[in-house]
């Protein structure tokens, strides 16, 4: 037999921590997120488990101004029946009538994400959460364990996690804790490009460029997606040739101006870029630290 | 870049390492990875911006100097104090090779962070500042990852502007360090000098150093043997038993050693069921073989009982098993090890109770010179006996890690406390066997027309414990029961003379009581058992011995003041006088239980009023007497 190539390597991995996941916990729930991290967890999940289905639901907490691609293909994944697919909405963050436009991101990304997931966790009691993250995404992710230990109140302590020896796992806790499981922790974001191709892994199509009506506000490339977007003076809306390296809020995930419209261009594309993945992603530049500081409080 | 252009996806694993950065505090480990990084030509443009704009802000005094620490110190904490808290992992690939580092802290307090880096890695980058030459935390970190089973080091002597790029002092500083690893097991040490922050012998080779003339550090890490020695036995710990309907059973799982065929016949450990492989299972399709490191799901050629834990072996060179072994443990607990305390121990997907019954020695990492103990703290690492409580397939940790190295856990805390490395059994766990015997426990004491009990009464000295459960057996005898009363003081007298007060001695104090306990109700008997059992860790242990329903925990709750007012046996005079050390409830932590069968609030009651409640509670769970 030939040696594993380095993507057998991490996919045998993940299928380690989604069985691990699976086994030592009551209640475990894949959060997805719809993005292509998510297309690649679900993926593997189905693969982890085969023949049998998914033991576990997934769980996409909407805050409302996802992209209506975005909610389109998360339905079409339900509608394929082989796993749950629970939708959660903080109707508090509704009815105040939170949104990134008015409120910001730091408040719109508390509310509707941090607190939402929070919400959704408590009232469907999960003792496990698995999700997508990386840790070449983010300085502070770089530092998370694989199963990533919280207490009742969901808060993250980054001065006292378990220490993670090999790949055995501490799935010991108390009721009422949990743990945010990261099967993903070793992949970059080229390795998740070249999987998808590999394993043809549909993803969302706003990944791909094409034409995209867009308007520039503070130096980010923002899609107008419906007409809850107001334009400030002196902005104006043009249509130009864009993809999304990463896809969340549509107010707040600027797009890259590029042209390409598959996944070997993407791939080619991403060898040269000289920028991370997460720049357009305006929630990250609130301060250095804050990612750390959003985590402490429960966002993933 | 062309570097950027080499994807990693095509690799195979063995063109891929996993290395660690370690060393003392303050000698610039992160400021290295940084710009390895820089070098290889793997920082996007908008992190160099941060990284500009960081320095910047935190070194107003050199604006110009990039401050690449910055780039892997990522927490708030560790940015304020400019130290390395936890492992940052870093992902970078060269035209060469892909590298998986992990940038490990230098810190004392957070070696345990440091042992995790190390346990996935096969190489250490050792850093050493060439002012300070070998540091204790570079002998620590050594050992440890000699520990871990890291056999290729390279030691890098920073800072050498700082030191007037002297050879003298450079081969001073690599001979000590050659001398070291090779004590410790190290086979392949590379050493080179070099200047972090301005890269010299870091993606290039220095022109300010000409008597050096080996490789750049980034040439040695490309160069690095990475065809690491697998185990050779097929072995893959059961994770999930995998049932969708009546008509497929598969058992998933990681391959953690050599390879297996369909076809081939293997052995389910510990209980030793042989079966053939019938399909091996994936979502690709079935296939014909697979090889360590793969994830599938087996089926066999005939029905055998598999659960999650257990071992599928290759039948004719199976795993051994015991429950008894010498390990190396490395404890990472804020509170100390305790012999004899019980912690669960998972290896593989197996989750076992564990005590270690004996710490041989413990090693002063720093000279390894071997030195008594009799617990283990924060940081130490010990050579002990374990003990289990079933026994399990293993391999030695030099053969098999994941069969070989363990994590004990706290049972009250669920904190992973230690890590273990297993060296090999005690022949006496081949040797000891457990004697069946004809008559048990349903028969001995449905004779005595009764069903078996531990009551355990905890609580202070001087609460009234074996007052109530002395009560207690007078009115069970008199209602024609078999009982009998195990007291923590009467124990000390005999069976547990050698003990003393220390919570070592405690704990091991209790482990001897509930035993006794166990054999009294194997006998038939209603056991009453009176120690003040301190910890919790310790009654859960005893109540772990028991079937359910069998233990009930019976908390006799007088306050401290009440007891210390009563001081029927004058000892809380003694232990405030200070005549007496390790006094519970003095200087020495009690426990309360949180989850007793039987709370008995003793302010205001008689004893005999106490002990009705418990002979109430206790009749009615045994159900109707068999009076003869």
């Amino acid at each position: 037999m030939s040696p594993m190539s380095y993507l057998d390597a991490l996919e045998a991995e993940s299928i380690h921590i989604f069985r691990e996941t699976a086994a030592a916990f009551e209640r475990p729930v894949m959060l997805y997120s719809i993005g292509k991290d998510s297309s690649v967890l679900l993926h593997l999940l189905r693969k982890a488990f085969y023949p049998a289905r998914p033991p576990m639901p997934l769980l996409h907490v909407d805050t409302t101004w996802k992209f209506r691609e975005m909610i389109a293909f998360r339905d079409q994944v339900a509608a394929a029946g082989d796993v749950e697919v629970l939708v959660h909405i903080n109707e508090d963050g509704v009815r105040q009538g939170i949104s990134p436009l008015v409120h910001g991101s730091a408040v719109h990304t508390d509310v509707m994400k941090t607190v939402g997931l929070k919400q959704a966790l408590d009232k469907y009691r999960f003792d496990a959460a698995i999700g997508g993250a990386r840790r070449d995404e983010e300085k502070s992710r770089a530092k998370e364990r694989v199963f990533s230990f919280r207490n009742a109140q969901h808060r993250w302590d980054p001065k006292n996690q378990r220490p993670e020896f090999w790949h055995t796992y501490n799935t010991q806790i108390h009721k009422g804790e949990s743990v945010r499981v990261f099967p993903l922790s070793n992949w970059t974001e080229m390795d998740v490009w070249h999987y998808i191709r590999r394993e043809g892994i549909p993803v969302v199509p706003l990944y791909f460029a094409k034409p995209r009506p867009v308007v520039e506000r503070d130096g980010a490339l923002i899609m107008i997606d419906d007409d809850r977007f107001t334009l400030r003076e002196g902005e104006a809306v043009a249509m130009r040739e864009v993809r999304f390296r990463t896809l969340g809020c549509y107010p707040l995930t600027g797009a890259v101006a590029s042209s390409a419209d598959t996944l070997d261009k993407i791939i080619d594309e991403m060898a040269t870029s000289r920028s991370s993945e997460r720049q357009g992603r305006v929630i990250d530049h609130d301060a250095s630290a804050s990612m750390e500081r959003k985590k402490q409080e429960g966002y993933f | 870049m062309t570097t950027m252009e080499i994807t990693p996806a095509a690799q195979d694993t063995t063109n891929l390492l996993r290395f660690i950065t370690c060393g003392s505090v303050d000698d610039g480990k992160s400021t290295l990875l940084g710009r390895l990084l820089y070098d290889a030509g793997m920082l996007p443009e908008d992190q160099v911006a941060a990284l500009i704009r960081d320095s910047r802000k935190l070194h107003a005094d050199a604006p110009d100097q990039l401050d690449f620490s910055l780039l892997t110190d990522g927490l708030d904490a560790e940015r304020q104090q400019g130290i390395t808290i936890d492992v940052a992992y870093r992902y970078f690939h060269t035209q060469r090779r892909s590298f998986i580092v992990a940038d490990c802290p230098g810190h004392e307090q957070y070696t345990r962070n440091m042992a995790t880096g190390a346990s996935n890695a096969e190489l250490a980058v050792v850093l050493v500042d060439a002012r300070k030459g070998l540091l204790p935390q570079t002998r620590r970190h050594t050992y440890i990852c000699a520990l871990m089973g890291i056999r290729q080091v390279v030691l890098a002597v920073n800072k050498m502007d700082l030191i007037d790029y002297r050879d003298d002092v450079y081969a001073a500083i690599a001979n000590e360090y050659r001398e070291l690893a090779a004590h410790l097991g190290i086979t392949t040490v590379h050493c080179l000098p070099v200047v972090a922050p301005s890269g010299e012998n870091v993606g290039q080779r220095s022109t300010r150093m000409p008597w050096y003339r080996g490789p750049c550090l980034l040439e040695l890490l490309e160069s690095a043997d990475t065809t690491a020695t697998q185990a050779a036995d097929f072995r893959m710990p059961v994770q999930w038993v995998n049932r969708p309907d009546a008509s497929f059973r598969g058992y998933a799982g990681t391959i953690c050693g050599g390879r297996v065929a369909v076809g081939s016949e293997i052995v389910v450990q510990p209980a030793m069921r042989r079966a053939r492989i019938e399909r091996i299972v994936t979502a690709d399709g079935d296939l014909g073989e697979a090889m360590a490191g793969q994830a599938v799901t087996l089926t066999l050629d005939r029905e055998v009982d598999v659960s999650r834990g257990d071992v599928i072996a290759d039948a004719t060179r199976p795993a051994p098993v015991a429950d008894q072994f010498a390990a190396h443990l490395l404890w990472m607990g804020d509170e100390p090890l305790l012999p004899n305390r019980a912690y669960w121990l998972k290896m593989g997907s197996r989750t076992v109770n564990a005590r270690v019954t004996t710490i041989k020695h413990k090693v002063d990492v720093n000279t390894q010179a071997e030195l008594a103990a009799r617990r283990l703290d924060l940081n130490e690492v010990g050579y002990c006996n374990i003990d289990l409580d079933h026994a399990i397939p293993f391999e030695t940790y030099a053969d098999n890690r994941t069969l070989g190295g363990f994590i004990l856990i706290d049972r009250q805390t669920h904190a992973t406390v230690g890590c273990g490395m297993l060296d090999f059994a005690l022949r006496r766990a081949a040797n000891v066997h457990w004697q069946h015997t004809d008559l048990n426990k349903d028969v001995r004491s449905a004779s005595k027309g009764q069903q078996s009990r531990c009551l355990w009464f905890t609580g202070l000295s001087g609460a009234g414990k074996s007052t109530v459960a002395n009560l207690v057996e007078r009115r069970l005898h008199a209602l024609g029961y078999h009982t009998y009363m195990l007291d923590g003081d009467n124990l000390r007298h005999g069976l547990n003379k050698d003990l003393g007060f220390t919570a070592e001695a405690r704990v091991e104090n209790v482990r001897r009581v509930a035993e006794v306990a166990h054999l009294m109700v194997d006998a038939g008997l209603i056991v009453l058992v009176c120690v003040i059992s301190p910890f919790q860790s310790e009654r859960r242990f005893a109540r772990s011995l028991f079937d359910g329903g069998e233990f009930l925990e019976v908390f006799v709750d007088t306050t401290l003041e009440e007891c210390e007012r009563r001081d029927s046996k004058g000892l809380y005079r003694k232990a405030r006088a200070g005549e007496i050390i390790n006094f519970t409830g003095i200087d020495s932590p009690y426990e309360a239980p949180e989850q007793a069968e039987l709370h008995l609030r003793t302010a205001g009651l008689r004893p005999e009023q106490l002990a009705e409640q418990v002979v109430e509670q206790l009749l009615a769970g045994l159900g109707p007497h068999h009076s003869r």
